[in-house]
């Protein structure tokens, strides 16, 4: 309670929390013009995009669990964030922790209960060590981590998809399919009748265990410092090479780790035909959020909401599914604008000046 | 296996698709080399590319003239450079993330605008878009082996050759190079000699669209005879690592978008004799990277040892003078 206070009362804080809030709404309003150019019935539309999750109980359990990935991958680039770090391998990290995750799910048995929890931790350190790459060229070849991590996120997803095809593929099935999961490996569902899963739990507690581990152990507090002065970090005595390692294992634990509870929660076989690629989302949410693991369910719960009122809108009318791709692009450009964060700090600021110059005339 | 490579390699079928993936890249390649001399580095050359692939089949099969096509599938890659520009330039916002949130931008907006126009969201095959035409070079054709490699091949690709001579002299004979090496090295210092660095990684960003116009058209109208989504298929992004193996220069751009043409190639080879098609795919991206990894570690063991020759260099001659 006192940290929602603070947030609106520090100063220093509010100018970026009113550009975020500014990118949100332009967001909103980009997407309603947008549907009034290309849709035929386009009050229609805006009212599917806009109110999905009230008009449908089924959207409103989807928007739980659209929150669920996305917050996984948004957990992990605020900490690659926190470093300063552009990399995006968490997407290599999340796509190969699914097929980790579908590898144990099909061929091994273990009791319920261990068994989604035993693929989930393989699947995080098979992320984990994903995660490590990038970090590891920048550091030792100074190869440019988002350059480098976007092949690598090629190359994993095409060996995902040989190991799907080539060692679990289902051959009875005519679309591209996984053997199905082990009864033992699917995590049980929150609310009957839904589709609503535990993985919702397991997500919430990590954003507390980020928040923790981030702002409240010495591990986390290396990672701010280095990332906001490696410099200085270093010359305080700080591992920075070693805390820009076991930053980017956490960040892919945790993409692997999210990709493996997508799969246990919501899917009886691995069925992706391409990668759902959650990281974008991720980093929408990890700015939006301003690299806080505190925010991240709130800016989850926003962009879930952006994701199934669109979805809701493709399937019953004329505007495409894509258009979500689009405002996520328009988001990241606005809250990457150094001049409009400034713009509203300044405006801020000459209020404030405003203020104090009457004070001292009166 | 190793004698059906031989085979691949000795074949001049192979060396011609070799060459036709090549070009794309080695265009995009060019624009990042351009763009990054300057100190700006352009990760919207995938959304360029998309845009212009797009644009160029739309409005090509609006207008049944190929050339209009190009021309606006290049004006469209210009603007998304433009954009970029004033993100970055005159925003302040950090380029590389306003990069990839316009590749975003195109990613979804491209399939957006194909479904608003077809009903469509995958290939663009119910418009009739037209073809760039192939050039076949009068006397080049009838020697036995290079002329079935090079001649024949489209347009783009001898567009491609030529802009490597173009960029080259832009980037080493011409005045304006000197300007944007000036600005990639040191902007402050560029700006005390007079230059408009804003201006200079502005008109750097506006040849790095036309190149990715070309080469997203090409991809669209030529390569292929669609536009399909996704269709550039991350080379924007292999562009700015090959832009690396290049070493900033527009030779070494051959190079570089060689090593991707010939494994993609290969590659298109490999799966034609049913060689696990996934793995394959991977290649070309592997390799960019190994490419990477391998040309930024000599380089910065290179730029080691000269530091350390200059430095024992002064320390010598600073002996010397104590001596003295």
């Amino acid at each position: 309670m006192n940290s929602i206070k603070r947030f609106f009362t520090d100063r220093e804080s509010l100018a970026p929390a009113l550009v975020t809030l500014f990118a949100g709404l332009f967001s909103l309003l980009a997407g309603i013009v947008l549907i009034f150019i290309v849709s035929k019935n386009p009050v229609q539309s805006v009212r599917n995009f806009l109110l999905a999750p009230f008009l449908r109980s089924y959207n409103f359990y989807y928007l739980l669990i659209v929150m669920v990935p996305i917050t996984f991958t948004g957990l992990a680039l605020c900490i690659v964030y926190q470093l300063r770090y552009m990399s995006l391998i968490v997407d290599a990290s999340f796509y190969t922790g699914a097929v980790v995750a579908t590898a144990l799910g099909t061929l091994i048995s273990l009791p319920s209960g261990v068994h989604p929890a035993v693929a989930m931790i393989a699947a995080g350190i098979v992320g984990g060590l994903i995660g490590l790459l990038p970090a590891i060229l920048k550091i030792r070849w100074r190869a440019n981590e988002l350059v480098s991590s976007l092949m690598l996120n090629y190359v994993f997803y095409f060996l995902g998809s040989f190991v799907i095809l080539y060692y679990l593929r289902d051959r009875s099935q005519t679309i591209l399919s996984s053997l199905p999961f082990k009864k033992t490996f699917l995590l049980p569902r929150l609310v009957a009748n839904t589709q609503l899963h535990v993985g919702f739990l397991i997500a919430a507690g990590f954003v507390v265990l980020v928040s923790i581990f981030l702002y409240r152990t010495r591990w986390g507090y290396e990672i701010r410092l280095t990332g906001a002065n490696p410099r200085f970090a270093m010359y305080a005595g700080i591992p920075v090479t070693s805390v820009i390692l076991y930053a980017h294992f956490i960040s892919g634990f945790l993409g692997g780790v999210g990709g493996a509870v997508e799969m246990s929660g919501l899917y009886r076989a691995f069925i992706w035909q391409m990668n759902p690629s959650y990281a974008w989302d991720g980093v929408i949410v990890a700015m939006l959020a301003r690299r806080n693991p505190k925010f991240v369910p709130l800016s989850a719960l926003f962009f879930a909401y952006l994701r199934v009122g669109a979805d809701f809108m493709s399937r019953r009318g004329d505007v495409a599914f894509e258009f979500i791709t689009l405002l996520q692009g328009l988001i990241i450009l606005i809250l990457a604008s150094d001049r409009i964060v400034n713009y509203f700090r300044e405006r801020q600021l000459r209020k404030q000046l405003l203020k104090n110059s009457r004070r001292e005339s009166r | 296996m190793i004698h059906f490579i031989a085979g691949v390699v000795t074949s001049a079928n192979y060396w011609f698709i070799v060459l036709r993936s090549t070009a794309p890249i080695l265009l995009v390649t060019l624009g990042a080399v351009i763009t990054a001399q300057a100190g700006i580095m352009n990760m919207a050359l995938e959304g360029s590319m998309l845009w212009a692939a797009l644009t160029g089949v739309i409005v090509s099969a609006a207008t049944q003239n190929v050339w209009i096509g190009l021309l606006a599938g290049i004006g469209a890659s210009v603007l998304v450079a433009l954009v970029l520009g004033l993100f970055a330039l005159k925003l302040h916002a950090n380029p590389v993330l306003s990069g990839v949130a316009l590749n975003l931008v195109a990613t979804g907006g491209t399939v957006f605008v194909l479904f608003s126009l077809t009903g469509d969201k995958g290939i663009s095959s119910s418009l009739a878009s037209k073809v760039l035409p192939s050039l076949s070079i009068p006397v080049v054709k009838d020697i036995p082996w290079i002329g079935k490699v090079v001649s024949g091949q489209n347009i783009v690709v001898y567009i491609a050759a030529v802009s490597v001579v173009v960029i080259d002299l832009i980037l080493r004979r011409f005045a304006i190079g000197r300007r944007i090496r000036a600005t990639g090295e040191n902007v402050e210092a560029a700006r005390a000699a007079g230059i408009n660095p804003v201006r200079i990684k502005f008109f750097t960003l506006i040849i790095s669209g036309i190149l990715a116009g070309f080469a997203g058209c090409f991809l669209s109208m030529g390569y292929t005879s669609n536009f399909t989504s996704g269709i550039a298929a991350g080379r924007g992004y292999v562009a700015n690592a090959a832009q690396v193996v290049a070493g900033g220069t527009a030779v070494g751009s051959i190079f570089a978008a060689m090593l991707f043409g010939l494994t993609d190639a290969m590659a298109t080879y490999l799966q034609n004799i049913g060689l696990m098609p996934e793995l394959i795919q991977a290649l070309p991206y592997a390799v960019t990277i190994l490419g990477f990894v391998v040309v930024t570690f000599v380089r910065d063991r290179r730029e080691a040892e000269r530091k350390r020759k200059l430095f024992a260099g002064t320390a010598m001659q600073k002996e010397k003078a104590d001596a003295a």
